[in-house]
């Protein structure tokens, strides 16, 4: 621990601020029952502050937006796939589902923004290098859509028109659903960047175990075959996607997933997506009406305590500059390493 | 001009954009924004080795730019009591103590053979040591060893065990910058200048720039929704003048000026330094060829980045986002496959 020459002996312990970490930095305290997965780094740090400004998203709207949006994105699929196999029950839920979904998700966006009565600004320009303009035009094209599906079908009338938005919208809905997965890693938070090779797919999976999930919860039995089947395939992606993310992280990078809020959250987003996906698997005749019901409620909040871990593990991972300090100081020292020592003038 | 990355070029001179659009280096950072004759980019040369955590140029930002007190608080951890960069601090000197020594420095703070006890008895029973309400002894008289004479002592290799390091930061006007890329609204945008600028009229507060900057620089102003970060004075830049805060700084230890005679400066600045046995004296973000193509706000530090609060191997998060898209198709892709799939087999046993 570095000391101060200006510091008096008296004044040493009284003012824990005095010992502020200005050279090595060692770890901080654990929370309780918290393993450590990776041998304490060393590494130094202005004071132990963060080098990241967190993100300001508020996480009811943000993490909110990202599970509405899979669940309308993978909505969207199955009301295609049911309308198109003469399932009027589940393709009605999926469309309706899709439309309010997406609704939300909207509003909950534009609710987080800091000035909501500017958000027609989000089209003002296109740009491919920021996924939220391509997510806003996105949603532009798909929001309308799902709205049109959802209304032909409600009111029975201009079916063709119905049959095509249907189509259109299940064109866009994965879109929707992954899109959000870059969004997250087009930053400089560390437990999102690194993971942006499998949370697309995480995030896709996610999405389908949702819609899913509300397929089981409210349609009729009889017609949620094709949802049980997408709970499953969902959940093996979103699980095997999630695991395959964090072992490609390494140890340091995939520990805010491991500690904390966020490793509740991601654990409960495990056993209810597993558990709910076993039950689906079970069928939905007779009094097993109930259970499909009960793991379409299970598979919807597991969808949602995934989005809310993977938001929180990022936020974590911005406010300790363990996260950003250790890997950049590693890469930078084995780049140096690579350049031979320095000449020695 | 919202875009670093947008149409066709304009005027005569070899297209820059081949290439380097998201990351690497960019010779021409204002040409490839879309500026035809654009004037040489300029930016900041800070060089912490002469800093003296005077603030000046904290006063001097808040001031001309009219930004809101942030609270007036002590952060107990040092003479640094605003912390870090955000919405409502544009220039943030650091201040870090280390028991360490600094090339031939004779910081004066060690009396180890001074007792000041005895010295006490002798109040007012001598001339070099007159009572209270006499004035300092004339010129000569002075006893040995006392301020006005040789300076206290130092190690026998002439270093004393102590040095301060303080660092006035910055937003760092990116080459390939993160928080411009990202921005939906086109609210930030590129300068003439290279220098990157929030169009507060057109920022609708989506907060995507804060975690997208890779130095904890632009953030969100709470009771006023949008971002706000350092704008280089593009408004004095305008009309000729240097920043308010480089302006201020009294020791120059901010240096405005055209990057590429910055860049040259300093070098010479960290060759002088190594001569004069300063050996911990290295440039941070001069290199166009780092992460994120070199800053137009780059510094001479006397530590490892990371004792200053800043990244050690910044990378703009951008450079990956290609990459990025295509993992996004192909998991979208994937999942109308499983969609597929699911309804593949069940479509005729059950109408």
């Amino acid at each position: 621990m570095t000391g101060s020459d200006v510091t008096r002996e008296g004044v040493r312990g009284a003012r824990p601020g005095r010992d502020a970490p200005t050279g090595k930095h060692g770890r901080r305290r654990r929370g309780r029952g918290e393993r450590s997965m990776v041998p304490d780094a060393e590494f130094s740090s202005y004071y132990g502050k963060p080098v990241l400004n967190k993100p300001t998203w508020k996480p009811l709207d943000i993490a909110g937006y990202l599970y509405l949006g899979g669940l309308a994105g993978g909505s969207s699929l199955l009301a295609a796939g049911a309308q198109l196999t003469g399932r009027p029950a589940l393709a009605r839920v999926a469309k309706l589902g899709a439309a309010g979904a997406i609704s939300l998700s909207l509003a909950a966006l534009v609710h987080d923004l800091g000035r909501p009565s500017r958000f027609l600004n989000m089209l003002r320009v296109l740009k491919p290098t920021s996924p939220m303009s391509v997510g806003s035009w996105l949603l532009a094209g798909y929001a309308p859509l799902t709205m049109a599906a959802a209304a032909t079908d409600v009111a029975g009338r201009h079916r063709l028109v119905g049959s095509a938005a249907t189509v259109s919208a299940a064109v866009l809905g994965p879109a929707v659903a992954t899109y959000t997965a870059v969004l997250l890693s087009d930053t400089a938070v560390p437990a999102w960047h690194a993971g942006y090779r499998e949370l697309p797919f995480v995030f896709a999976g996610s999405g389908a175990t949702a819609a899913a999930g509300l397929a089981l919860l409210a349609v009729e039995p009889g017609q949620t075959g094709p949802a049980r089947r997408l709970a499953a395939l969902g959940t093996a992606a979103e699980l095997g996607g999630f695991q395959l993310m964090k072992h490609r992280m390494g140890g340091l990078l995939s520990e805010p997933y491991e500690q904390g809020r966020a490793h509740t959250l991601l654990r409960t987003a495990e056993v209810l997506t597993a558990g709910g996906a076993a039950l689906a698997a079970l069928g939905d005749r007779g009094p097993r009406r109930v259970l499909a019901a009960l793991a379409g409620a299970a598979l919807l909040t597991g969808s949602a305590a995934l989005r809310f871990g993977v938001f929180r593990a990022g936020v974590a991972s911005a406010e300790d500059p363990k996260y950003t300090v250790v890997p950049q100081r590693e890469r930078a020292n084995a780049a140096a390493a690579a350049d031979g020592p320095p000449a020695v003038p | 001009m919202t875009d670093s990355g947008g149409d066709e070029t304009r005027g005569a001179r070899p297209d820059p954009r081949h290439g380097n659009l998201l990351s690497g280096p960019q010779p021409d950072v204002a040409g490839a924004a879309g500026y035809p004759d654009s004037p040489p980019r300029m930016g900041f040369f800070t060089d912490t080795s002469v800093c003296i955590g005077c603030k000046a140029c904290e006063v001097a930002c808040k001031e001309w730019n009219a930004v809101p007190e942030d609270g007036l608080v002590l952060t107990g951890m040092s003479y640094d009591n605003t912390g870090g960069l955000g919405a409502d601090t544009w220039r943030h000197v650091a201040f870090i103590e280390q028991r360490k020594p600094l090339g031939r420095q004779e910081p004066g703070v060690s009396h180890d053979d001074a007792d000041v006890f005895a010295a006490a008895r002798t109040l007012g029973t001598c001339a070099s040591s007159p009572g209270p309400g006499a004035t300092a002894p004339a010129a000569g008289t002075a006893p040995a060893g006392a301020p006005a004479g040789e300076i206290s002592p130092v190690h026998p290799d002439g270093r004393a065990e102590l040095r301060w390091l303080m660092a006035s930061d910055v937003c760092k006007h990116c080459t390939h910058a993160a928080c411009l890329d990202v921005c939906p609204t086109g609210s930030l945008f590129r300068t003439e200048f290279g220098t990157v600028v929030v169009q507060e009229d057109i920022c609708n507060g989506c907060g995507y720039c804060v975690p997208a900057c890779p130095y904890g620089v632009i953030d969100q102003r709470r009771d006023d929704g949008r971002v706000w970060k350092c704008t280089l004075c593009y408004d004095r830049l305008g009309v000729g003048m240097e920043p308010a805060c480089a302006k201020a700084c009294p020791t120059d230890s901010i240096q405005f000026g055209p990057l590429e005679e910055l860049r040259e400066r300093a070098a010479g600045r960290v060759a002088r330094l190594h001569e004069a046995g300063v050996p911990d004296a290295r440039l941070y973000g001069a290199d166009p060829g780092d992460g994120v193509g070199g800053d137009g706000a780059f510094f001479l530090l006397l530590d490892e980045p990371e004792v200053y609060g800043l990244p050690p191997d910044p990378v703009v998060t951008t450079r990956d986002l290609p990459d990025m898209w295509r993992h996004a198709a192909l998991a979208a892709a994937s999942l109308a496959a499983l969609a597929v799939s699911s309804f593949v087999g069940f479509g005729r046993r059950r109408p």
